[in-house]
Formats: C-alpha cells, sequence, structure tokens
C-alpha cells in the first residue's frame, strides 16, 4: 500500500487551470522531490497534500484514508515553510512546543517530544532565543524541529534551502539526508535545484506547467530522460540539443546536421526524419581524429574540470573535460561520443 | 574636535526653526489655555497685548472647579468609559478584522466595502436614528450607553484587519498545520504580531471616547453620570461664562490623558520600532 496517492488532482485559481490532473503514487519512506521551473505548481501541489489549497477535482490518499477534504489538522502530515514560518514572538522552546500546548497534550509528553528534537538537530544553545536572534540555517533547524515534534506520517518541504548561501545550502541539505535516513519518514520535498534534487531524492518527480513530465529514480532520469524537456533540465551542465535529420544505412544510423557534417549513431534505431540529437557536456571527448568537427568559442577552465564552449554545425554546444585543458579560442577540435551516449528525440520532443 | 562649519550648521537651524513653528501651532493653543486657567480674578484675560504669563499665578480656578462641581465623578466616568470602550475596541474589532483578512468567505469584499462606506457619515447624519435605538434599549443614562458606540468601531476594524494583512500567511499556515484553532491562532499568534497597531488603535479610540461630547450630551442628563467634556460644557453655561474657570476644567480634564501618554509612550514607541525592524 503506498504511504500516499494522488488521483488526477486538478487545481483551478479563478478561471485558470494551473494544475492538470496528476496522478502520483508514493511508497512508504520514501523521499520524493517535486522539481521543475519556477511557477510549475510544485507549491500549489505540495499546499494541497497539505490541505492548505483546496483541490479542485481528483483524490487525495494518505495511507488508506481519504484525506480530499479534510482540514490540514487530521492528515497527519507536517510542512516546513521556504520563509520558516517561525513564530516570532516565542522563543525556540515556545515555538517547538506551541502546537501540542494548543492541542492540549500532556506536559511530559511534550517534554518528552521537544527534547527527542532538540537533540536531533542540535538545538539546546539556542532553545530561549527568538527566532529573530537565530542565523538562517539556524531558524531552518527550528522549523524542521518544528515539524518533527508533530510526528507526522509525511514530511513536506516547500524549498526549505533556498533562503540559505551556498555552504549552508550543502551541510543542510546533508542533514535532511540523514534525518530521512534516522527516521524512515515519507518525505516530500520541493525545490527547483535539480542538484538538490539528484541527491536527496529516492525518486523524482519533474513537473512543467502543472504536468508531470516524468517520475523516477534520479539515475534512470539522467540516463534515460522521457523527452526534452526532462533532459534539459536533469544534469548540470544541461545536456547539449542538436536539430538533425536521421538516416539510416547499412551497418550504422547516423544524424545530418544542417551543415552536411555527420555524427554515428551505431545502431541507434529511428524513424526516419527530423530528430533532435542529445548529448550531455560530460559524454563528449576529444578526438583529433574525428570527422565531427567543432570549433572553440570560450573556455572556462575551473581546475578540476574545464568547459568548452564550442559550435558544431553552427549550433552552439558545451563540452565538459576533466582535468587541465591546453585548446584556445579559435582552435578546431575533435569530438566523439559513445552511441549509447547519444539520445535522440522525435519531433515532439519525445524520447525516441 | 573641529569647529562646526556654517554649512553643517544651516540645515540644523532650518530643522529646529520648522519645528518650532510647528510646535508654536501644536502647543501653543494648549499652553495658552493653561496661562488663562492659572490666572487670577483680578487679571483682565483679555488684555491687549495678551500676557502670555499670568503675573499672580493661581490655582484658585481649579479649587472654585472641584468645589462648583463633582469633576471627580466626572473623571470616574470618563475613566470607567473609556477604559472599557477602549479594551472592547481592541477586541471586537480584531476580532471581526481577522476573518475580513484572513479567511475567505462568501461576501467578504460587499461586507468590507459596507464597512468602509459607513465610516464616510458622519455621525451626525445617524445621530437620531441611533438615539431612538439607544432610547428604546433603554440605554439612557447608562454607562453601557455611553460605551457601546465605541466599542467596535469600523475604523478600528479596517485598522486591524491592514495590520493582519501585513503578517505573512505562512506564519498563520504553519499554526494551522500545528492544529491550532482559527480562534487560538487569533488569540496567540495573531494578535502578539500586531500589536503596535493595537497600541495606535488604544490611542486613536481613547482619544476619541474621551473627548467625545455629543454623544454624551443627548444620552445622559444625570449629572452622576457625566463625562468629563459634559462637565466643562456645564461650566461654561451655568456660571456666568468666566473662561478662567472653564480653562481650569479643560486643563483637568486633559492631565489624564498626558499622563496616559506619558506612561505608555515607551511602550507604544518600542512596538513601533520593533515592526519596522522585524522585516
Ligand atoms: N493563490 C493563487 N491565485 C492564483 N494563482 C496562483 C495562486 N497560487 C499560485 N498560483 C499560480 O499557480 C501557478 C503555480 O504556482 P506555484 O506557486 O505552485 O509554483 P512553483 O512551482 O511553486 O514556483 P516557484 O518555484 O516559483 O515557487 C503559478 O502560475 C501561479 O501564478
Ligand atoms: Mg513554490
Amino acid at each position: 500500500m503506498s504511504a500516499l496517492s494522488l488521483r488526477g488532482i486538478t487545481k483551478q485559481f479563478g478561471k485558470t487551470e494551473t494544475i492538470h490532473g496528476i496522478d502520483l503514487e508514493i511508497d512508504a519512506g520514501e523521499f520524493v522531490v517535486f522539481v521543475g521551473p519556477s511557477g510549475c505548481g510544485k507549491s500549489t501541489l505540495l499546499r494541497m497534500i497539505a490541505g492548505l489549497e483546496e483541490v479542485t477535482a481528483g483524490a487525495i490518499k494518505i495511507g488508506d484514508r481519504d484525506v480530499t477534504t479534510r482540514p490540514p489538522s487530521e492528515r497527519r502530515v507536517a510542512m516546513v515553510f521556504q520563509s520558516y514560518a517561525l513564530y516570532p514572538h516565542m522563543t525556540v522552546a515556545e515555538n517547538l512546543s506551541f502546537g501540542m500546548r494548543m492541542r492540549g497534550v500532556a506536559k511530559g509528553v511534550i517534554a518528552q517530544k521537544v527534547q527527542m528534537a532538540v537533540e536531533m538537530l542540535r538545538l539546546a544553545p539556542y532553545l530561549d532565543r527568538k527566532p529573530g536572534a537565530l542565523s538562517g540555517g539556524q531558524c531552518q533547524r527550528v522549523a524542521i524541529g518544528r515539524a518533527l515534534v508533530q510526528e507526522p506520517d509525511v514530511f513536506l518541504f516547500d524549498e526549505p534551502l533556498s533562503n540559505l548561501d551556498a555552504e549552508l545550502r550543502l551541510k543542510t541539505r546533508l542533514e535532511i539526508a540523514a534525518l530521512h535516513k534516522r527516521l524512515g519518514k515519507t518525505m516530500i520535498y520541493v525545490t527547483h535545484d535539480q542538484v538538490e534534487a539528484m541527491t536527496l531524492a529516492d525518486k523524482i518527480v519533474v513537473l512543467r506547467d502543472g504536468v508531470v513530465e516524468q517520475v523516477g529514480k534520479p539515475m534512470d532520469l539522467y540516463h534515460s530522460p522521457a523527452n526534452l524537456f526532462v533532459a534539459g533540465f536533469i544534469g548540470s551542465p544541461a545536456m547539449n540539443f542538436l536539430p538533425a535529420e536521421f538516416m539510416a544505412l547499412a551497418e550504422f544510423n547516423q544524424a545530418v546536421f544542417a551543415d552536411g557534417s555527420q555524427w554515428l549513431l551505431g545502431k541507434k534505431d529511428a524513424p526516419v526524419g527530423k530528430v533532435t540529437v542529445g548529448i550531455r557536456p560530460e559524454h563528449i571527448r576529444l578526438d583529433r581524429s574525428s570527422a565531427m568537427r567543432a570549433r572553440v568559442n570560450t573556455v572556462e577552465q575551473l581546475g578540476a574540470t574545464a568547459y568548452l564552449y564550442c559550435s558544431v554545425a553552427g549550433q552552439p554546444i558545451c563540452i565538459e573535460v576533466r582535468g587541465v585543458i591546453d585548446a584556445r579560442v579559435g582552435d578546431e577540435i575533435g569530438l566523439h561520443t559513445a552511441p549509447e551516449h547519444i539520445h535522440l528525440f522525435d519531433a515532439q520532443g519525445v524520447a525516441i | 574636535m573641529k569647529k562646526p562649519s556654517l554649512r553643517s550648521v544651516l540645515p540644523l537651524l532650518f530643522r529646529y526653526v520648522a519645528i518650532m513653528i510647528v510646535l508654536l501651532f501644536t502647543v501653543g493653543p494648549f499652553l495658552w489655555l493653561l496661562s488663562t486657567s492659572l490666572k487670577s480674578a483680578g487679571e483682565n484675560i483679555f488684555a491687549y497685548p495678551p500676557m502670555f504669563v499670568p503675573q499672580q499665578p493661581t490655582l484658585d480656578n481649579f479649587f472654585r472647579v472641584v468645589e462648583s462641581q463633582p469633576f471627580f465623578v466626572y473623571l470616574k466616568n470618563s475613566a470607567l468609559v473609556a477604559a472599557l470602550s477602549v479594551a472592547l475596541n481592541l477586541l471586537l474589532a480584531s476580532l471581526a478584522a481577522y476573518p475580513l483578512a484572513r479567511i475567505p468567505f462568501t461576501g467578504r469584499a460587499v461586507l468590507f466595502i459596507v464597512l468602509l462606506s459607513s465610516m464616510m457619515i458622519p455621525f451626525q447624519l445617524l445621530m437620531i436614528p441611533v438615539y431612538e435605538l439607544a432610547i428604546s434599549l433603554g440605554l439612557q443614562n447608562t454607562y453601557l450607553g455611553l460605551v457601546l458606540p465605541h466599542a467596535c468601531t469600523a475604523f478600528g476594524i479596517f485598522f486591524m484587519r491592514q495590520a493582519f494583512l501585513s503578517v505573512p500567511a505562512a506564519i498563520e499556515e504553519a499554526a494551522i498545520m500545528d492544529g491550532v484553532s482559527r480562534l487560538r491562532i487569533w488569540w496567540f499568534v495573531m494578535l502578539p504580531l500586531v500589536k503596535p497597531s493595537l497600541a495606535t488603535l488604544a490611542v486613536f479610540s481613547f482619544i476619541a471616547v474621551w473627548g467625545d461630547f455629543l454623544w454624551p450630551l443627548i444620552i445622559i442628563d444625570q449629572p452622576s453620570l457625566f463625562t468629563l467634556p459634559l462637565g466643562v460644557n456645564r461650566l461654561a453655561s451655568t456660571f456666568s461664562l468666566d473662561w478662567r474657570l472653564v480653562a481650569a476644567g479643560a486643563v483637568f480634564s486633559i492631565i489624564p490623558i498626558l499622563l496616559f501618554f506619558t506612561f505608555t509612550q515607551r511602550y507604544f514607541i518600542e512596538g513601533a520600532m520593533k515592526g519596522a525592524v522585524k522585516g
């Protein structure tokens, strides 16, 4: 039985529909990441699961309970907000215990749950401080603690790291991953950062314009994206796309570009006609003898890696090279990619 | 230390002059009132050129006011009515404002517009129907009659609605997720966060009640229930109009306000500052 299931969820704000029928099954204990560009409806979907936003049509089940029309308090979900949303006039200790005090939970139980959260998130030094006297990272830990003491079936995170600086973001990301491992609870995490998605998720749900584009394990999305959008969204730097004509030949097929140059595709099969060739920057090797020629436009040396921005058949392309590279702007280089690393998409952008 | 140059002093000088002018217009009338109340009977208060500082300052006028009329009873009445009205207004206006700001329901926008428009009708226009209503309810010559019109003002609701709107929605949603009821959210989360606005509204409604003259005049005719403005008015009519006495009565009714603000001022300013820094 899945921990959470969404059936045909749609959402309308006034007359405009922003979520167009989403079906999703989430297993117990899974870490699911909703990822997608800004405005695609991640927060809206999360808020509908939380019960903060009404569902226009469809059904939400948590465990075996249908909670579609239940208020948030009856759903056994807890949410961590992007803005932390701590109660500014209460100390950290009060912030953690407020909900339980209001619900009339016994004092002993409150103390015990708060203690557990304090230990797990190392909040002891700040208990008597108010949120105004905490750093962003500390605020976020308190916000997570406040979710923790609710002992929910499902944790919801809405871009919890986006207000933190890069270093703290990495640290907190690792902490959240550790927390998930330790609690084993179902977690749904919203982000527009694909690195967060790749590193945290058991399962990634890629959303675009209120539609699920693909659901899968991070590496499945990386290796076999279902369409151009997912291919471009997952992976950094983004996959290179080159429009081409697919040709079937005797021993191998090939993609022919606008200027007549060709890229061998091995045994890869596709209907003859217009395709888009997708190749990740890290899958392109420099090969002097290759017939596929490119001209270097920009070189970025980062030390461990270098990025070459070149043009191939009139199209811009990014190449990731390990270590230091001696290519210069204006050089002509040869490129090679193993056929299994070449993705083909049809005219509709669907993977072939 | 460097000697301040004319260039740096000049704007400061200008600012102080401007402040003095404003002060002259705001505090001036009050000082004039104070001066009149302290002038003895032998002094011509209409003398030209006017004498600002009393030549023979005396508290005699104050004693005469207190002797001739139960001004301490008026003071008690005013204080009681003000305290009740302000407390009720803070409570009821913010209670009414919360759903207007935060809980969507059908007709909310219409209700708010009706509320706003009611603020634009002058009281004098409503006076007679409200008076009749009050009489039929048996509110003549009662404290309740004095308090009720101030107990939940349209302005108060409007003002608190704006205050609640400025509280980030996520804080409230966090409380909802925490399983806290709306009423408790209002009391334990929202009200503490709009304290500066509550303080401001308290000041506004206190001033409005304390200085209210027309409504007490028509609803009260028992002197034992008179508020201070009615008492001052009585000074002006019962005697052969001695402006020294009227001035003394007016000063008497202003002093409690001054005391009130002197004591609470720090809190108001603190609250306002906190609200400003938080963001
Ligand atoms: N209360 C609302 N009323 C009307 N439209 C809304 C409302 N809330 C969200 N929307 C619309 O719904 C769409 C999805 O918004 P949502 O906040 O879910 O996006 P998101 O994926 O979380 O984006 P971001 O990454 O910027 O947070 C947007 O087009 C937004 O304009
Ligand atoms: Mg969002």
